[in-house]
């Protein structure tokens, strides 16, 4: 249903426009506008409640008491020791949103954002839209998470247009930043640790935290359903530890409904693009510290272009689940006792994450210098740039017909707006002598060394991230197309089947909805019927003339990606005997891969990323060509060399895939 | 299928409260005097007032009839007078409305609002708030008139399908029927929204074709006998009190449809005082009873709102709960013995023991079978002399979630008053524009003072507060002494003490609230009330949840005014409470209001299912709820319902088809 509404026509898609924040910070007083009257309207139901009653309230839910009452009858500890436990995890996690604070990084946060932003601009649509949200019901917010940027961006935003200060659920490694943290934590992030699977009274008290601040409408909760900046900037699967959590009171009646607002947080040039590609490579990231904070002060004298801030619709968590649950399965058990969700709660959830990730993806607005990164990934390390110009005016339409949101600069020759985005990536490419080139390329046949690779890579995979921003619009054609160009024959099941394929492939490395193969099939054969790459007759694929250009740079988009997952299944069939260890599995595909570069076997630089490789080997597992033992405390992945081969073999379409369901098609 | 019975009247208790709120019938309020005989006195004449609204008992009616003998009644020509409620409902009540001819709401020449006729407390009144509340509340206008039709034109009732052998047969035995139209229409509803809606508008759809009269057990007998001879349908009419289609005649119905009303089975047959028991015939109407009682010295303390109206045997078939409950007992607790003919025969226990351990309680067959099984014609029922002395109060919460948690302390510590409700802010503002005009400066003054108090020295925000009526029965000791812990209770929930008069009003205005649907419905407002149960955890979500879906329901199916959504609290229990809810909005521009309200009553339903409630507490299931009967009692429990309809009606003789 989502992605009817979503592709069906995407041209029929109406955003809002946008409006540049930055501009009137750079025309009147910081100060003044970090001490002007804040005072934002409330939810209706709110209760009024402190930062610290909060910590009160949380200790005296039952939902709590009832998990200490039972671990203390579990390990024989008196209940007054595991609630001092708990009362120092609330301790360690809660926020104290205050006032003063906020003020404080209004002010410097305009400062630093004017240096390093040419624009921020927000949909001022979206802001009236959540600020009518906020009043009627309690409001989750669900940003895109490209960088460290994000929460403070959002809430600075908030403060700018009067709005609620939202809660933020952030990742304890921020609390190892000295003063840093305490300061974050007064700007309202709350901390949770990273993992803590097992422990019931940190999950209780923690979930209890989040679900009494949603309840009685404390404030705006917002969490990042991708978990973790995405470092590829492709949208990463939703994480649903956090949506299970703010559903629930829904789903008990405890409130009537909850808004799940989907945000999409764009960059023209994402600040950590250099990390990330590193981190990629296997250089670990970098610990959070404050003076690693100062440090990176030095990136205030550049430029990183502009920002785009797009709140989508308020999603109405109520009118999701019609139909769909039913609420009284919650009546037989006393709403505090904690229950491991039902599975069609969970499947509702997975949906529900799915769906928002989805949404932020369809408001990403998609800057010039995606399509160039694009066009020059497929032909690295650099075209002529007369071609890149027309190519980019090509892709650019071909992105409008797709649906993409394209920044797009009004009457600006081409040939402009790519030599002003070539400038600003200069750390990535520059123009030499009428070619637009990857840095790092006067001596373009030399990859004798691991080193120069890896320099290279780095590189690469800077690039490869902006091309990953325009994925989500192209990846069902894509996929149609290269299950057109590799299917055994053009017929419409034979596509589909090609193509399922390729979507369970990759279903750990684009959003796909879970169960909604044809709906994505039919997406992709619509928009390729509708640039005229192909014409359905009956049930044959006929690529038209014109068309076959579009279908060959669709496929070519995919390519690194299908070369990637051949280069680990080649490492799997060649270099594994038994079986490995996860911890083994990603220098060993990255040591294979830079082999093959150095052999010249490879050209392609995307499996190098980490990103890549434990994506390909969730998918592997999920399909069974690797199955996990546990072998004397430690993990084992094991091989099924017979599945590999037939994988590979699917891959270069020599077999036809297993035929898939095709009762809907 | 098949189904049911009768009792249908039903639903009695059951039914119509419409808005609740203050004043009352009659009088002078209740004693708080110390003298004894004044205070008994002061109690009949409280519980004549409720139970006969009728000017003048006429002479006694004799108590013991002899036995369930039907001769001995034709001889009593007196007995008629005696009842509250004649043979021919026509003559005093209402055919399109609620209650009695005489007593309505209306706005007078001046445009303000008053309470015409002399039965009730506020007869002859006038309320000068109401108006205003009434334009304000639902953007309603005097301007704005929706007046039902005046008249019954009997020739557009539906001619009746007769079938001749069952009414030759039932000429043979003497036993009065009819099929004159009014007789029919009176007999052909509830007081569902849609039914009186309907009648306003002078539309019939299938209506019964013939009205018999049993005078008797007996009789009844050979009514159903017949009836299953000739295959007939038989629908028992009690007080047409239900609010559930429960008497509604299914429209496809092609036999005839027989109503069969117990009105004339209206005598208490002994009344045994060493075990404090009654047995009396089905047919008797609540405030009969209960008067009938008192002049013994006894009462069943049975009170539904609806007493004036509803029937003892449909207080059985639709599991009917009273007012006071906490003292008394719902309807199932206060039954001793069940008499019933069905299609396969009679049905009833051996012995009057107190509680019995005989298998599943076959009474609980018959409790809730909503007509669709058979005929109640007797039961034994338990009485308890009069209480000795009665108390009112109220108390003034901060907000709704306290009041809510002070019930629930109460009933944790199990010292629940005879009754005790508590209603939530809009009530609370609706039961001020019921105030009649104040009589002296110095009253409204002392109301003055009264709101100053408590909205500014103890700073109650009147768009928040709410206020709990209570009544206290028994000795005045106790009663004394169980106020006080009430009342500390209630302290410790920031709880005011707000006076008796407050209280007694509340309870007072239980009986005339029906009337003021009329008055809505002949201004573009319509509304209803509908209730349900729920664990004490869940109410306070239940009832935010419930009215903010239906405000928002109104919205998405649009209503073009706010609707008035409101609820209390109406019985606490040790697990959970029952929750009453009023929900009525302006439709004008609504080309198809009752439809729209349909709707919204639906959606508000299945937020109640959602929020942990039940499908009814009291009211019953009839046509209008059926729909959820299967997930709330499971596949199974439906299966055995269903079996046992099969076994005991297989031709489904009781054909109302409620419930199954």
């Amino acid at each position: 249903m989502a992605s009817k509404t979503l592709y069906s026509d995407p041209r029929l898609k109406k955003r809002d426009d946008f409006e540049d924040i930055l501009e009137e910070r750079r025309n009147s007083s910081d100060l003044r506008y970090a001490l002007r009257c804040y005072t934002p309207l409330l939810y209706k139901g709110i209760t009024p409640c402190k930062a610290s009653m909060l910590k009160t309230t949380v200790l005296k839910s039952d939902h709590v008491h009832y998990v200490i009452q039972q671990l203390s009858k579990e390990m024989g500890e008196s209940p007054d020791i595991i609630k001092e436990e708990a009362a120092e995890i609330l301790e360690e996690m809660a926020q104290s949103l205050q006032l003063g604070i906020i003020r404080f990084f209004a002010f410097t946060l305009s400062k630093a954002f004017k240096k390093l932003f040419q624009r921020v601009k927000v949909n001022e649509e979206g802001i009236q839209r959540l600020q009518q949200a906020i009043q009627e019901h309690p409001v989750v917010l669900l940003p895109s998470h490209r960088s460290y940027i994000d929460f403070l961006m959002l809430s600075y935003i908030l403060y700018t247009y009067d709005l609620s200060l939202p809660v933020i659920a952030s990742g304890m490694d921020f609390l190892g930043m000295k003063i840093v943290g305490e300061m974050l934590r007064m700007s309202g992030a709350f901390f949770m640790r990273r993992s803590f699977g097992g422990d019931k009274l940190y999950w209780a008290v923690f979930s209890e935290y989040v679900k009494t601040m949603l309840r009685i409408g404390y404030a705006p909760v917002e969490f990042f359903l991708e978990g973790t900046r995405s470092r590829t900037c492709k949208s990463l699967t939703p994480k649903l530890g956090l949506l299970n959590i703010v559903t629930e009171p829904f789903f008990k009646g405890e409130v009537f409904d909850v808004s799940l607002v989907p945000i999409s947080i764009s960059y023209e040039r994402v600040l950590e693009e250099s990390l990330y590609a590193h981190e990629l490579l296997g250089v670990p990231k970098p610990k959070e510290t404050t003076s690693g904070l100062l440090k990176a002060r030095k990136m205030l004298g550049d430029d990183f272009g502009s920002i785009h801030v797009y709140f989508g619709h308020p999603v109405s968590l109520r009118s999701l689940t019609q139909k769909k649950i039913n609420r009284s399965n919650f009546n037989l058990v006393p709403r505090h006792i904690p229950r491991k969700p039902t599975e069609d709660i969970q499947a509702f959830v997975n949906n529900t994450g799915y769906r928002m990730v989805r949404l932020q993806q369809e408001n990403m607005v998609v800057s010039p210098w995606v399509l160039i990164a694009t066009i020059l990934m497929q032909d690295l390390p650099g075209v002529d740039s007369d071609y890149l110009i027309e190519k980019t005016a090509w892709l650019r339409s071909l992105a409008l017909l797709f649906g993409a949101f394209l920044d797009w600069p009004d009457h600006v020759p081409t040939s402009k707006v790519v030599a002003s985005s070539v400038a600003l990536h200069h750390n990535i490419v520059r123009n030499v002598n009428g070619r637009v080139v990857l840095i790092d390329e006067e001596k373009p046949n030399d990859n004798s060394s691991d080193d120069l690779v890896f320099k290279k890579a780095v590189t690469v995979l800077m690039c490869a991230s902006y091309r990953n921003q325009i994925m989500h619009v192209f990846i069902r054609p894509a996929l149609v197309a290269a299950a057109i160009h590799t299917a055994c024959n053009a017929r419409k099941e034979e596509v589909f089947s090609y193509f399922n394929f390729l979507r369970e492939l990759f279903a750990n490395e684009f959003i796909f909805t879970p169960g909604n193969a044809v709906q994505d099939f039919e997406d992709g054969c619509y928009l390729l019927v509708k640039c005229d790459a192909v014409q359905i007759l009956k049930q044959d694929f006929v690529v038209t003339e014109t068309g076959q250009s579009t279908i060959s740079f669709l496929v070519a988009m995919l390519r690194p990606f299908l070369e990637g997952y051949q280069v680990v299944c080649k490492y799997l069939s060649e270099e594994v005997i038994e079986g490995f260890t996860e911890m083994q599995y990603v220098p060993a595909v990255r040591t294979f891969a830079v082999k093959m570069i150095i052999s010249g076997s490879l050209k392609s630089y995307d499996v190098l990323s980490s990103d890549m490789q434990k994506n390909c080997l969730a998918a592997l597992l999920r399909l069974n060509v690797l199955r996990k033992t546990k072998l004397a405390d430690q993990i084992t992945i094991k091989i099924n060399q017979a599945a590999v081969t037939r994988l590979v073999d699917a891959l270069d379409g020599k077999t036809p895939v297993q035929k898939a369901a095709l009762a809907r098609l | 299928m098949t189904r049911r019975q009768a009792m249908l009247e039903v639903l009695n208790g059951v039914c119509i409260q419409m808005w609740s709120f203050h004043y009352t019938l009659h009088g002078s309020s209740m004693a708080s005097d110390s003298n004894i005989s004044e205070l008994q006195q002061n109690a009949k004449e409280r519980l004549k007032v409720i139970s006969g609204h009728l000017q003048k008992p006429a002479n006694r009616e004799q108590l013991r009839v002899s036995a369930n003998d039907c001769k001995a009644e034709a001889a009593d020509q007196s007995l008629e007078k005696n009842r509250a409620i004649p043979k021919r409902r026509q003559e005093i009540l209402k055919w399109n409305g609620w209650g009695y001819n005489d007593s309505k709401f209306m706005f007078n020449k001046k445009g303000q609002a008053e309470f015409t006729g002399k039965r009730y407390r506020l007869s002859g009144m006038v309320l000068p708030a109401l108006r205003e509340w009434f334009e304000k509340t639902f953007g309603a206008s005097l301007e704005h008139k929706t007046p039902a039709r005046s008249a019954l034109n009997p020739s557009e009732v539906p001619p009746p399908i007769l079938n001749e052998g069952f009414v030759q047969d039932l000429k043979g035995t003497a036993i009065p029927f009819s099929h004159e139209a009014e007789d029919r229409i009176f007999r052909a509803h509830g007081h569902c929204l849609h039914e009186v809606f309907a009648l306003r508008e002078g539309k019939f759809e299938r209506v019964p074709d013939l009205v018999v009269w049993p005078n008797c057990h007996k009789e009844v007998e050979k009514i159903v006998e017949l009836a299953c001879k000739h295959n007939i349908c038989v629908i028992p009419f009690g007080g047409g009190t239900s609010v559930s289609n429960a008497v509604e005649c299914p429209s496809d119905e092609k036999r005839t449809i027989l109503s069969l009303d117990t009105s004339q089975m209206n005598r208490i047959l002994w009344i045994d005082e060493k075990n404090l028991t009654a047995h009396v015939e089905a047919g008797i109407v609540g405030q009969d009873l209960e008067r009938l009682l008192n002049e013994s010295g006894y009462c069943t303390g049975h009170e539904p709102d609806s007493m004036e109206f509803s029937t003892l045997g449909g207080w059985v078939a639709t599991r009917a709960s009273g007012m006071k409950k906490n003292i008394y007992g719902n309807i199932e607790d206060l039954v001793v013995h069940i008499r019933m003919v069905t299609p396969r025969g009679v049905i009833e226990k051996s012995c009057q023991g107190p509680r019995m351990s005989t298998g599943p309680d076959i009474y609980h067959f018959i409790m809730g079978s909503e007509g669709t099984l058979g005929v109640v014609t007797e039961v034994t029922i338990k009485i308890r002399p009069i209480p000795e002395y009665q108390k009112y109060g109220s108390v003034v919460f901060p907000n709704f979630d306290q009041g809510v948690a002070c019930l629930r302390e109460v009933a944790k510590q199990r010292c629940a008053p005879a009754s005790i409700r508590l209603m939530d802010n809009e009530q609370f503002q609706f039961g001020h524009a019921l105030k009649p005009q104040v009589s002296s400066i110095f009253t409204s003054f002392l109301d003055g003072l009264k709101k100053f108090y408590i909205t500014k020295f103890k700073g109650f925000d009147p768009n928040q507060l709410c206020v709990a009526t209570l009544l206290f029965e028994g000795d005045r000791e106790k009663v004394l002494q169980h106020e006080k812990q009430v009342y500390d209770i209630a302290a410790k929930f920031g709880g005011l003490a707000a006076g008796e008069d407050n209280g007694q009003r509340g309870y007072m205005l239980t009986f005339v609230i029906a009337y003021l649907r009329d008055l809505g419905m002949d201004y573009y407002v319509i509304g209803e009330s509908f209730e349900t149960s729920v664990p004490w955890d869940r109410v306070l979500d239940l009832c935010s949840n419930v009215k903010e879906r239906i405000i928002r329901e109104c919205k998405e199916k649009g209503v073009q005014f706010p609707p008035l959504s409101t609820c209390r609290v109406t019985q606490t229990y040790d697990a959970g409470a029952c929750v009453y809810f009023y929900f009525a909005f302006n439709y004008r521009g609504l080309s198809d209001p009752v439809h729209v309200y349909d709707q919204i009553e639906h959606a508000a339903r299945e937020e109640i299912l959602a929020n942990g409630g039940s499908l009814s507490h009291h009211h019953g299931v009839g046509k209008l709820r059926k729909h959820w009967l299967q997930e709330t009692i499971s596949d199974v429990g439906l299966g055995m319902l269903r079996s046992v309809k099969e076994y005991v009606d297989p031709n489904n003789i009781f054909g109302n088809r409620n419930l199954l």
